[in-house]
């Protein structure tokens, strides 16, 4: 730790009227992992994007071993040797591995694929990554996806990587193996920034540490002399309970039973393959596994949005202790039938809002058809809109505020508010913690386990391991499309799930 | 150290960033302005080509559009089919399915008319001829917009293609009948029912168009509460928003689009009744004249909102019509009156950048070194 490599000085970035960076001051040294901690819109990413040329600073200077430059573009972050790995890989599909790697660079003399794939292996075996250099991405997992675009920055020659969020698809193996891959950079005298809010990863990895709280530097402190809840303390500005209550399932019944699930997705490839499972009342059900495993193609089985090949979804009433078959039914008629499921969706804006309506225009998806007359009745979704915003704290000029332009915590309350306002009796919700600041998060945890409280069958979809243990009664875990283990979540470890994740065929002697 | 590096370190000279939330007073002194300068553009244009003084130029333009009784009432006859034609394809554009078809729906439905009044004649009572004809112009129109629709709903074909290749075959089908109906082979077709007036709207108050400008106003009035307070105009906003979200509430998102297309296509036939029933009295393969595109304009500048598009239509009409009297008073060929006509749209369209972004530029402390 001795040479500054990059130094920040009183960097300001706005956003009209929004302020992501505010007079940020921070350096990083050869030779270390500096972690840059901050909540969701706290703005990590924005300050990065600065540094790898993809937003220009409106304040400030950077300083690159000392001497101050301007970075304009991407390509003048490379010429600095600067490489940024960010959260959406920017790969092309149909190209291999060593392909993508060369694609864009202007070297001297003839395209060479064979020289190229050469020292794409040389630099794999430095640092010991895993790859195949002529593999096509699109056979590829996420994590290989990763590895490609690591290397991409190294292949340029870079001496500053930035990581953005890299262990937010990865697996707990996948992730130990980053970690070791990181820790060979270092020693090699690169400069690691790793951008990332997980707290332990923080602390089993970096040297040091820097806080980002609302767009302003708080501090740095070094890792080994500080602990998680200072850390939070830091990020949040206040002190924080850290851990979820979870109260045993009264008198749970069966509400839900799916059989053997067969779905295909659009281009006819098996996406669910014979799952079968029970959801209880009164009891949260997690659901674990690697994203894009068929999560979402299973709750949208459930909630009639997905075509079932073949399988049956039974729901038993409560009141009227009938049963339901689901299958083949659209929305309306599940809704019809008086099954009152209630469904957070993954993709908040895209689904399960309209981002450019206002709180009571959302509030009038669900019940907009209620009534015969021809026009909206806005006084029944006006109540309930100031009732949601009033009782989660929703943060909002007014009701009439388009929710596109709300915070991603308060997105999820306004949208998870009106889901549970229709007293569900099965309530689905699809990583509705995802991209939320602390606050928010636990505010969704409680509102999910005030509902197990009412009775209601809980399904949750977490990717964070250790939320889902601490939360969830059972855990389910899916990988490729198949279940390959059903675990409890008062005595299972993190590891344990991890590897059933990735384990698609051996998961039946774990049940 | 950074050997390949630039060594000298520019600020750039520009950068452009996102604006947050503009005042709507901000943002319409930004149209404002953007119009002042296209008048003045197209003004220098005039007077560089023609040596004509600038005050006349825009003398020009005002008494094209106001100049006497019968030009004010053209004024508002073109506003009213153009806003009546805008407000056809406004459900279809709301709902994000891109009608660039509203010249062919309007043209059959002309030909409907046309079609009517040639073969009944004066067989019929006026009123009910024109009833007829009224109702042959709907139905032709939403056919011609309901074969894109359901190509849409059931194969998911390319809206935007589909309804453009439909104009083509409307043109055909026109130039076919005309043919057909017109003895001499002739190209044109004169007056239809010229001395009987059969199947002519009748003037109301002595006032030539007064029952185009009334019915699209009762229109405009109608389709502002479809879309903003009726359930079917909210199923079309979520459906345009998010086809996603739209599913996952159980809206049937075929049914809206075959649904809002009926509508859509129905207006532009209903306009193609008003301009051969109301207006020409015959039928022309210019019978839209490009108001098909004109109006998608007209819609997206007004936000798709009805109330604003009147002040929209009435902007474009009038900037047209005044290009166009710039053109004869200058004696300059029409060519001119598109370039006027060019210039005002490109500023005023070119304003939302304006309104959206905002540009930095160097500060000046900076640049002394």
């Amino acid at each position: 730790m001795s040479e500054i490599a990059l130094e920040l000085r009183g960097i300001t970035k706005r956003f009209g009227s929004v302020t992501a960076n505010k007079n940020v001051n921070l350096c990083a040294y050869r030779g270390e992992i500096l972690s840059l901690l901050g909540e969701n819109g706290s703005g990590k990413t924005t300050l990065m994007n600065m540094i790898s040329g993809i937003y220009y600073p409106d304040e400030g200077k950077i300083l690159i071993n000392g001497e101050e430059v301007v970075i304009k573009s991407p390509r003048d972050a490379f010429d600095y040797k600067i490489g940024m790995i960010h959260q959406h890989f920017k790969l092309v599909d149909v190209f291999s591995a060593a392909e993508n790697i060369v694609l864009g660079l202007e070297e001297q003399g003839r395209y060479n694929i064979k020289n190229a794939t050469q020292r794409v292996s040389q630099i794999a075996e430095k640092y010991g990554f895993d790859i195949d250099p002529e593999k096509k991405i699109h056979e590829m997992s996420v994590s290989e996806k990763q590895t490609v675009e690591i290397i991409k920055v190294l292949y340029r020659g870079a001496d500053i990587l930035i990581l953005d969020e890299p262990t937010a698809v990865l697996t707990p193996q996948e992730t130990q193996k980053l970690f070791n891959v990181l820790r060979k950079m270092k020693e090699d005298g690169k400069t690691i920034i790793i951008i990332t809010h997980k707290l332990h990863e923080v602390l089993a990895l970096s040297d040091r540490v820097a806080v980002l709280r609302k767009g302003e530097y708080i501090g740095t402190v070094i890792t080994s002399q500080t602990n998680e809840s200072e850390l939070t303390e830091m990020m949040v500005g206040q002190k924080i309970d850290l851990n979820i209550k979870r109260s045993e399932p009264v008198n749970p019944q069966k509400r839900l039973e799916v059989k053997n699930l067969d779905c295909k997705n659009r281009d006819g490839v098996k996406v669910l393959d014979n799952i079968s499972f029970e959801a209880y009342s009164g009891e949260i059900l997690g659901i674990a596994g690697i994203a894009g495993s068929g999560q979402r193609e299973l709750l949208e089985a459930i909630a009639g949005l997905q075509h079932i090949e073949q399988g049956e979804i039974i729901y038993n009433d409560p009141k009227t202790e009938k049963s339901e078959n689901l299958k083949d039914k659209t929305p309306l008629q599940i809704r019809s039938l008086g099954v009152r499921l209630s469904f957070v969706p993954e993709d908040r804006l895209g689904m399960g809002l309209v981002g450019n309506m206002d709180i009571v225009e959302n509030m009038l998806l669900r019940s907009y058809r209620k009534g015969k007359s021809f026009f909206l009745q806005k006084k029944e979704p006006k109540t309930l809109a100031e009732k949601i915003i009033q009782q989660l704290e929703v943060a909002t000029p007014s009701a009439n505020t388009p929710v596109r332009r709300l915070s991603g915590g308060n997105v999820q309350k306004v949208l998870v508010g009106r889901e549970i306002s229709s007293s569900p009796t099965v309530l689905m919700a699809a990583y509705p913690v995802r991209g939320l600041d602390i606050n928010s998060s636990y505010t969704i945890y409680n509102l999910l386990n005030e509902q197990k409280e009412k009775g209601v069958a809980v399904i949750f979809v977490g990717e964070d391991l250790d939320v889902l243990i601490e939360l969830c009664d059972r855990i389910l875990v899916i990988g490729e499309g198949r279940i390959t283990g059903v675990v409890d979540g008062r005595t299972a470890k993190k590891e344990e799930i991890g590897y059933l994740m990735t384990n698609s065929n051996g998961g039946k002697d774990n049940e | 150290m950074n050997n390949n590096a630039k060594k000298t370190a520019h600020e750039p000279f520009l950068h452009i960033t996102k604006r947050g939330d503009i005042s709507t007073a901000g943002a319409w002194s930004v149209r404002l302005i953007a119009i002042a300068v296209s008048l003045l553009v197209s003004a220098v244009v005039v007077v560089l080509l023609t040596g004509y003084n600038p005050v006349q130029v825009f003398k020009a333009m005002f008494s094209g559009n106001f100049g006497s009784l019968s030009k004010v009432r053209t004024l508002f006859q073109n506003i009213a089919m153009l806003l009546c034609i805008s407000l056809a394809v406004t459900p279809a554009f709301k709902m994000k399915f891109w009608n660039l078809g509203a010249e062919g729906q309007v043209l059959v439905g002309g030909l409907a008319s046309a079609a009517c009044m040639f073969y009944l004649k004066d067989s019929l009572p006026n009123i009910l001829l024109i009833l007829i004809m009224f109702v042959a112009s709907i139905l032709s129109g939403i056919i011609w917009g309901l074969i894109p629709a359901v190509f849409k709903a059931k194969w998911n074909a390319n809206e935007t293609l589909f309804t453009l290749m439909m104009n083509y075959v409307a043109i055909q089908l026109v130039s076919f009948f005309i043919m057909l109906w017109v003895p001499s082979g002739s190209s044109v077709m004169g007056l239809i029912n010229a001395s009987t007036k059969a199947g002519w709207l009748p003037n109301l108050f002595g006032q030539k168009y007064l029952i185009n400008i009334l019915i699209v106003a009762v229109l405009t009035v109608v389709m502002y509460f479809y879309l903003k307070s009726s359930k079917q105009g909210y199923e079309i906003a979520v459906v345009g928003e998010s086809s996603n979200t739209a599913k996952y509430i159980g809206i049937n998102v075929k049914k809206v689009i075959v649904r809002t297309m009926t509508i859509s296509g129905g207006l532009c036939g209903l306009a193609g009744f008003l301009l051969v029933s109301g207006t020409n009295h015959t039928v022309t393969k210019d019978l839209a004249g490009g108001m098909g595109f004109t109006a998608v304009m007209v819609s997206w500048l007004a936000k798709f909102n009805p109330a604003v598009m009147v002040l929209t239509s009435f902007l474009i009409v009038f900037l047209q019509r005044g290009a166009g009297e710039i053109a004869t008073v200058c004696r300059l060929n029409e060519s001119v009156s598109d370039i006027l006509t060019g210039i005002i749209i490109f500023f005023i369209i070119g304003s939302e950048f304006f309104i959206n972004y905002k540009i930095n530029f160097k500060s000046k402390h900076k640049e002394e070194k």
